[in-house]
């Protein structure tokens, strides 16, 4: 019964950690906390990463174990988890929207499992753009100021946004 | 075995990201800037995650760090075409192209690996590297079907690489027995797979597919060119300057 509450109390503790580079959504938001559990006394949250090469995923688990020892848990540990493999498929509806009005466009449409690799035989994904809602923007770049971000252009707004890469 | 194997993964990603972030501050255009660097940091991000498991797996306590920072130029096994200099833009565009198209066939097997935590790792990576070989056969298309000097360039790059690509499908004994043990996956069976993936971007580029002829190798053995030492100094300095530092 105890453990029941205290999971409860954890798990919102963990709720409250934003991504450092994206700070409208926490870290249960985007589905890179698998579990939080109690194992002997000690608070053990299961995350899984969501580039191989993020930086934010150290300040992440230093943030969900200050957010714990706040929350009155002794011992954290935080276990690095690889399967199943993180999707932005996971970020809820409202989490998408969120991210929208803060002007990161949602990954759109599902992770693709395929690949086309001669560009002309490719489809890109249509991605409105989180100002205007125009569809008409078109990719600048698959590689943005973060890992997970790429940059793309409204010719609406005239302006440059980032976008969420589906993964 | 496993420990070798996993080295293997992990090196090649490692010193082809090292090579990679050269380019940091130096690319031809702001975005093109910001992909390599970008490109460079998952592969270091992988190269860590396997290191961190092949430290593990061997049991002597070995962390990423040591293995990254600590191993000698014989103990690398990275296959040489991660090593060569970053060369020109078309140099670095092509060699990315060869690699990503054979890392991703590569892990598209290895994500059903019977080893837990190296599938794992191979899903995740497996995501990344599609982004990198749609990017580099991008351009492949903008450099071949580009001016009469980008087609030049990049098509001298793909003949000089060509002899490098043979190692990639290369296995040793011990690997043959991990994929008898469904860990590792069969590297020839990569080969054709690779070779037809590869033929129709650089036909759609305009690009001619080289013909297979000598082959260079050494790299899976130890066995290295003149430029992994130098490289390895680079990156290996801070690290060996203040042992023990951390930040």
């Amino acid at each position: 019964m105890s453990l029941v509450r205290a999971r409860a109390e954890y798990w919102q503790a963990v709720g409250e950690v934003l991504d450092p580079e994206v700070p409208v959504l926490s870290v249960v938001d985007l589905g890179i906390v698998r579990d939080v559990r109690e194992e002997d006394g000690t608070v053990v949250v299961d995350v899984t990463p969501t580039y191989s090469g993020c930086p934010a995923m150290r300040v992440i688990e230093d943030d969900i174990r200050a957010a714990l020892h706040r929350a009155g848990a002794g011992e954290v540990r935080v276990n690095t988890v690889f399967q199943p493999v993180w999707t932005t498929d996971w970020i809820s509806a409202d989490a998408r929207e969120r991210l929208r009005a803060y002007g990161i466009a949602p990954p759109s449409g599902s992770a693709a499992v395929a690949t086309e690799l001669v560009p002309l035989l490719r489809r890109a994904p249509v991605v409105p753009c989180p100002a205007c809602g125009s569809t008409r923007t078109e990719q600048r770049s698959e590689f943005g100021s973060t890992a997970c971000k790429a940059i793309w252009y409204c010719p609406d707004c005239r302006q440059p946004f980032e976008y969420l890469k589906a993964i | 075995m496993l420990p070798l194997f996993l080295l293997n993964l992990a090196d090649d990603r490692l010193i082809l990201g090292h090579r990679l972030s050269e380019w940091c501050g130096h690319g031809p255009i702001l975005e093109e800037d910001i992909a390599l660097a970008n490109i460079a940091l998952d592969l270091i991000g992988q190269a860590n995650l396997l290191l961190e498991l092949a430290g593990a797996v061997e049991g002597r306590g070995r962390s990423a760090d040591a293995l990254a920072y600590f191993r000698e130029a014989v103990e690398f096994r990275n296959a040489l075409i991660m090593e060569l200099p970053r060369g020109d833009f078309a140099f670095t565009v092509a060699r990315q192209f060869l690699v990503a198209v054979h890392g991703m066939l590569h892990l598209e097997k290895l994500q059903s690996s019977t080893h837990a935590d190296l599938a794992g790792i191979a899903a995740k990576a497996l995501k990344e590297t599609r982004y990198h070989a749609r990017h580099s056969a991008d351009w492949m298309l903008k450099l071949g079907d580009g001016t009469p000097e980008s087609h030049r360039r990049v098509q001298e790059a793909v003949d000089e690489l060509w002899r490098y690509t043979g190692e990639l499908f290369e296995m040793d004994d011990a690997e043959r027995a991990l994929v008898a043990e469904g860990i590792a996956t069969d590297r020839e069976a990569l080969r054709e797979p690779w070779r037809a993936e590869v033929s129709r971007v650089l036909q759609a580029a305009t690009l001619q597919v080289p013909d297979d002829g000598f082959m260079q190798r050494g790299g899976r053995e130890g066995r290295h060119t003149e430029h992994l030492g130098h490289l390895l100094a680079e990156m290996q300095i801070v690290a060996r300057s203040y042992p023990g530092a951390e930040w």
